[in-house]
């Protein structure tokens, strides 16, 4: 490719959106580095989408790093292995990042192992049929890594009926502050494109799209240049830098044009989207052995002494890995995990590092100070920022009033959450927090009709 | 280590957009400081007069009944006292100008619920008002004439006595000269304001200027200025090709009267126009038609008024029925 055609695909991108500050610089140029052991890990058992994983250790018994603690509850459902080599010191309730109580398997690490991984006793994943390799992805506790942590052996298998026409690996890593998907394609990229031929062998397809903001010129060259060796049909698509452009939707309409019809998947538009370090973590195991116990999280934030990229292991408690990055300098720090726009409050940092976890963004209280709301002046901006083209103000006005009903029939379930509409709301009117909660209201709602 | 216990627990996102509500407002009021400068330079301080006394009046007013909904601060009512004046003769009766002030913020905004909940632009219900309450008033015009500092025509006439302050001289603006006397003002004397007409509305060339601003600086939708001005000359030059010697040319339809500034400061009020942009286009499309229908064919020579707000009132059910297509539909 001439430079003028990347000026080009670098137009890019999907209608409507925003372009909230990056703050990247924090931690963009920080290389991935390796977060040490510390002595306790806490495993929670539904750390994805879907049923707990079920335990297969006991109190008391010793466990090798990267040995399988708990097995697949059901098809949506994944593994869970040990991070360390060390003994299993309880079997139950512990906080979870999502703000409550679930069950877990603590594991205290054996100070005198040298934590190397067994040697792996795969067969070469060339040989293996669709099912095996997808009971592998599925044992090895693969789960998308943009942070939904979906099991990805559910994402890989493609139904009767349908087929992969487009595989898309998400880089665009739109959210503010977050680098860590930058740093994976930057230093794991061999890993990422060995994931790509293994994922590939099996699904086929016309093309394979890397989809990058332009924001991560280095990244984009760096792939650009390791995809002409390879002889699968990768292409790397840089996109416009615009928030929600990782989204799934708004990747596939930014490269194929084409819309996702509501509540339906990528799949029924041919495409199958996965984050670039879930693909990675293909390479990880099916190499190496190595199954998902641990992942690349960003610690970042204008409250954070050193702001990083960590490799940490699955459970290490955030307070540990905060500390490894110098603390915290604000007194009433606000803690995301996550993004700033989509990032869940996290209220103390006395649980693990999950699979779902992408970033630790720390924030001082005076950025996240709440702003005064006003009346709605029906500016529009909302209208102009949904991705979706739904009416927020609108949905605003029905959510304040409890009209959950006409809410749907504005298709307030189509929403997913990118909040664009309250960050430009110029009245700082709640809207996508009102939005989740009609969401959930209305989901109830469903339910109960249903058992009636 | 901070002790994180005192953390205080909300929702995503943690990001905002610089603009607020009252940036965006006091951005418009700055932006209509040219104008106010261009009413001194024609009418003297007399244009300075009515703008104070109808600012005083929508302030006073807004923090009067507003309650607990008051907004003095957020600018609104400022630009609703602003070009309230800009609508008004600069000899208006500085005491009719204070009743106008009071109708606007009372009638047009507090009686709806306040700011974002009023149907029409509170502006032009205070002149609605005005123009049902004092129609000699508002019709009886000054000429740019160069006095600075003299108060002009009724200006300080007192409330309910028979006003012989001054033998007014009334001035034919430049649309009732086209509906009376079919007399063309030259299009110089419409760009520049060197005619007579309401404080704010005579330099259509300032306006325009002011309006291309505003859409850079994305505070009003350019899709209502544009196509207001494509209808009104599209159906302009309809009539004016088919019979040149009975109707104004589309020129003077757009630079004479109060069109720019209903185009640029008027019909573009957040509030009162449609959210989504096919009723946006409805809405000014609408304005455009109204517009040139009262003054070919209505009684009074200027119809931007009551065009605007009956756009407004339409605007409701504009809404309604231009959903937005949303993606995946």
């Amino acid at each position: 490719m001439t430079d003028q055609d990347q000026h080009i695909s670098a137009k890019l991108t999907f209608r409507h959106g925003v372009h909230p500050e990056e703050y990247k610089e924090l931690s963009a140029s920080a290389p991935i580095e390796r977060m040490p052991f510390v002595d306790l890990y806490t495993l929670p058992l539904n750390q994805h989408i879907g049923a707990p994983s079920k335990p297969i250790v006991r109190v008391g018994q010793y466990v090798r790093r990267g040995e399988m603690i708990a097995e697949p509850g059901g098809f949506v459902s994944v593994g869970l292995h040990s991070p360390v080599d060390g003994t299993v010191t309880a079997i139950d309730l512990f906080d979870h990042p999502n703000g409550q109580m679930s069950p877990a398997i603590q594991i205290k690490i054996d100070p005198f192992s040298t934590q190397q991984l067994p040697k792996p006793n795969l067969p070469p994943v060339e040989e293996m049929t669709y099912p095996e390799f997808i009971n592998q992805v599925q044992r090895a506790g693969i789960v998308g890594m943009g942070g939904a942590a979906f099991p990805a052996h559910v994402k890989f298998s493609i139904p009767e009926g349908k087929s992969c026409r487009y595989m898309m690996l998400n880089g665009c890593e739109c959210e503010p502050f977050l680098t860590c998907d930058h740093r994976v394609m930057l230093e794991y990229s061999d890993a990422l494109l060995d994931g790509t031929r293994i994922l590939y062998q099996f699904t086929r397809g016309e093309k394979v799209y890397i989809a990058i903001e332009a924001n991560k010129p280095d990244a984009i060259q760096k792939l650009k240049a390791a995809v002409g060796q390879t002889d699968l049909p990768l292409e790397v698509v840089p996109l416009q830098v615009k928030y929600p452009q990782g989204a799934e939707k708004m990747m596939i309409t930014a490269i194929l044009g084409e819309e996702v019809p509501t509540q339906k998947l990528p799949l029924d538009v041919g495409t199958m989207v996965s984050n670039v370090g879930t693909i990675a973590a293909l390479s990880d195991y099916f190499r190496l052995g190595k199954p998902l116990i641990e992942r690349v999280i960003t610690v970042t934030g204008t409250a954070v002494r050193r702001p990083a990229n960590l490799l940490v292991p699955i459970g290490t408690p955030m307070r540990q890995v905060v500390e490894y990055c110098g603390g915290i300098t604000d007194p009433n720090p606000r803690i995301l995990l996550g993004g700033p726009m989509m990032g869940m409050v996290q209220k103390n940092l006395d649980v693990p590092v999950i699979k779902g976890t992408s970033g630790i963004l720390i924030l001082t209280e005076q950025e996240v100070r709440d702003l005064d709301t006003y009346s709605c002046i029906r500016c529009g901006r909302c209208l102009d920022a949904c991705p979706l083209f739904l009416n927020p103000a609108r949905m605003g006005l029905l959510a304040k009033n409890g009209l959950w009903d006409e809410m749907e029939e504005y298709n307030v379930m189509d929403c997913f959450e990118c909040a664009s509409c309250s960050y430009v709301c110029p009245s700082n009117i709640p809207l996508v927090q009102s939005f989740r909660v009609a969401k959930s209201i209305i989901r109830e709602k469903k339910a109960r009709n249903k058992n009636v | 280590m901070a002790d994180t216990t005192k953390t205080i627990i909300s929702t995503s996102p943690f990001l905002h957009d610089q603009a607020t509500t009252p940036r965006i407002m006091w951005e418009v009021v700055f932006s209509m400081v040219p104008v106010l400068l261009a009413g001194f330079y024609y009418f003297g301080i007399s244009a300075v007069l009515v703008t104070v006394v109808t600012v005083l009046a929508c302030l006073g007013t807004e923090w009067v009944f507003a309650g607990d909904k008051r907004t003095i601060l957020d600018g609104s009512a400022l630009i609703t006292g602003i070009l309230l004046a800009f609508t008004l003769p600069p000899g208006f009766p500085l005491w009719m100008a204070f009743v106008g002030g009071v109708a606007a913020i009372g009638m047009g905004k507090i009686i709806w619920g306040g700011l974002g909940q009023n149907v029409f632009n509170p502006a032009l219900v205070g002149r609605a008002f005005l123009q049902a309450a004092f129609p000699t008033a508002i019709t009886t015009w000054e000429l740019p004439d160069g006095r600075y500092l003299e108060a002009r025509g009724a200006n300080l006439a007192l409330p309910f006595f028979k006003d012989n302050t001054v033998d007014a001289i009334s001035a034919a603006t430049p649309l009732a000269k086209m509906k009376f006397d079919h007399a063309l003002t030259p299009w110089w004397d419409l760009l520049t304001g060197n005619t007579s007409g309401c404080i704010g509305e005579t330099s259509a060339g300032l306006l325009l200027l002011l309006g291309l601003y505003l859409v850079a600086r994305r505070l009003i939708n350019w899709r209502i200025p544009l196509a207001m001005a494509l209808t009104v000359v599209i159906l302009t030059s309809a009539l004016y090709f088919s019979a040149p010697q009975q109707y104004p040319p589309p020129h003077f339809m757009l630079l004479a009267g109060g069109f720019m500034i209903g185009a640029v400061f008027m019909a573009t009020d957040l509030v009162t126009s449609p959210l989504t942009p096919k009723g946006v286009w409805i809405y000014s499309i609408g304005i455009g038609i109204l517009i040139v229908v009262i003054r070919v064919w209505g009684g009074l020579p200027e119809g931007v008024m009551y065009a605007i707000l009956m756009m407004n009132a339409a605007t409701p059910l504009i809404n309604k029925f231009t959903k937005t297509r949303v993606y995946g539909h």
